[in-house]
């Protein structure tokens, strides 16, 4: 849970709507609301915050491309 | 001879193919086999002139030493110092090779795709750096830099993504289904490189009118040596993924419609895709990121512009240290950071409002302001 939520916290605060909460499957990268600045940013708060540590050249972007993906990904890995 | 430049090394090719195609509809792949069909290319690439292939050996031996040493060390330890002179190490062949010509020193490093199969390595020691790729064997590595259809000008791979094709054998369906797609890119590539590149160099770019340096002729130019440049790229680019998706590994895009962009991020997304996302991956996010843990700059916007013109910059350098290269890398650089601005801005002030005529409008204008910065790149202005 606290997976889910730290990372549709920060999603929303990159990302800058919260269209990322109301829609889990948004596709974020096509959608224009994710790019490589934003990227990092997230890889940064999730380090911060959840101490996973995620390098840079780990994010796929097909594996990372909606919400509910990148929080799958990250349940995995923790 | 060069690889998909002459009919006879399409006879050859398609020679060479033959028992792949065979196994491959029988759901098989012999390594043994492929890596002859490498070894027979590796070799009519380079062997004209002895002092390529002893180079590319010399390279390729090198490169092998220091990725595994690497990977040895990795499993130890992690110092930040021996990565960056691993990371040196792997680029000192590279940067010999674009030096020598600047101090008028015959170039006996170099070889047809140096700088290739350094992105290779040097995206896998930066791999081995993150944990991303924890170990791999000689064999692995070798098929990967090897891997003789994209050999001279990319495009460039990600080695997990090859490595799972390797890995994997298509069906019967499947593999019905990269060689139709395979053989499709090829004849595009005739079309591209062939047809269109050829006519619009020998009847345009060739011409008296043209090479008289005339402001118009100049003008002309530079649409018709964009359109050039891109058709003999995605021509050779085709070339290059369709042999690949004949021997199974289904090898990047470079191209999906560059002059279609509707700004410059975009275009950055349609051009030389598997060379920009290498410099977006390995140099702008790193650089970012690095910039912000250690928090030297506060103002995150400053931070993304330090990068962009970090990654273009390095991006001219990379094609050559000569000006108009260098100058080429700065344009983009500029027009990355101004786009962005903008874009930021844009969000606030809206006077560039999304509909369909500002859409045409958009692609229309990043179609001139790409072509002129392919005029710098030509060198023809200095």
């Amino acid at each position: 849970m606290e997976i889910r939520h730290t990372v549709l916290e920060l999603l929303e605060e990159i990302c800058q709507t919260d269209a990322v909460k109301e829609n889990v499957d948004i596709e974020l990268f096509d959608e224009g609301l994710l790019d490589s600045f934003g990227v990092v940013s997230l890889l940064m708060g999730i380090e911060e915050k959840l101490g996973i540590r995620v390098g840079i050249s780990e994010v796929d972007r097909e594996q990372w491309s909606t919400p509910n993906k990148i929080i799958a990904v990250l349940e995995n890995l923790a | 001879m060069i690889p998909y430049s002459s009919f006879s090394f399409f006879m050859i090719l398609g020679i060479l193919f033959v028992p792949v195609v065979v196994l491959g509809y029988k759901e098989k792949r012999s390594i043994v086999y492929n890596s002859l069909v490498h070894a027979v290319i590796l070799l009519l690439a380079f062997a004209s002139d002895i002092h390529q292939l002893v180079s590319f050996i010399v390279y390729i031996v090198w490169q092998v030493i220091l990725v595994n040493w690497y990977a040895a060390y990795r499993k130890e330890k992690n110092e930040a110092g021996v990565f960056y002179a691993v990371v040196f190490l792997a680029l000192v062949p590279l940067l010999v090779t674009k030096l020598l010509p600047v101090w008028n020193v015959s170039n006996i490093v170099g070889f047809l795709g140096i700088s290739y199969l350094t992105f290779k390595t040097v995206q896998m020691i930066i791999d081995m750096r993150d944990g991303a790729l924890k170990t791999v064997t000689v064999k692995e590595q070798l098929m990967f830099l090897l891997f003789s259809p994209t050999i001279s000008s990319g495009p460039i791979d990600r080695f997990k993504r090859f490595q799972k094709d390797m890995e994997t054998i298509p069906t019967r369906e499947e593999y019905r289904l990269l060689l139709y797609k395979g053989i499709n890119k090829i004849f595009l590539g005739f079309l591209y490189k062939f047809i269109i590149a050829y006519v619009i160099n020998d009847r345009v770019i060739e011409t008296p009118f043209i090479q008289a340096h005339t402001p118009l002729s100049t003008f002309i130019y530079m649409y018709a040596y964009s359109l050039y440049l891109f058709f003999d790229f995605a021509g050779y680019s085709a070339f290059a993924v369709g042999a690949s998706y004949i021997m199974g590994v289904k090898t990047p895009e470079n191209f999906n419609l560059p002059f279609l962009s509707k700004n410059m991020k975009d275009f950055w997304n349609r051009w030389h895709m598997s060379l920009s996302f290498w410099f977006r991956d390995y140099v702008y996010m790193r650089f970012v990121f690095w910039m912000m843990k250690n928090k030297w700059i506060q103002n995150r916007y400053t931070v993304s512009y330090f990068g962009y013109f970090l990654l273009f910059f390095l991006m001219g350098v990379w094609h050559g240290l000569e000006l108009h290269y260098v100058a080429y890398g700065l344009y983009h650089a500029a027009l990355m950071i101004g786009y962005d601005f903008f874009e930021r801005k844009n969000k606030q002030w809206k006077i560039w409002k999304k509909n369909k005529g500002t859409e045409v409008l958009s692609v229309i204008i990043t179609f001139h302001v790409i072509c002129f910065g392919f005029l710098i790149f030509s060198g023809r202005l200095f």
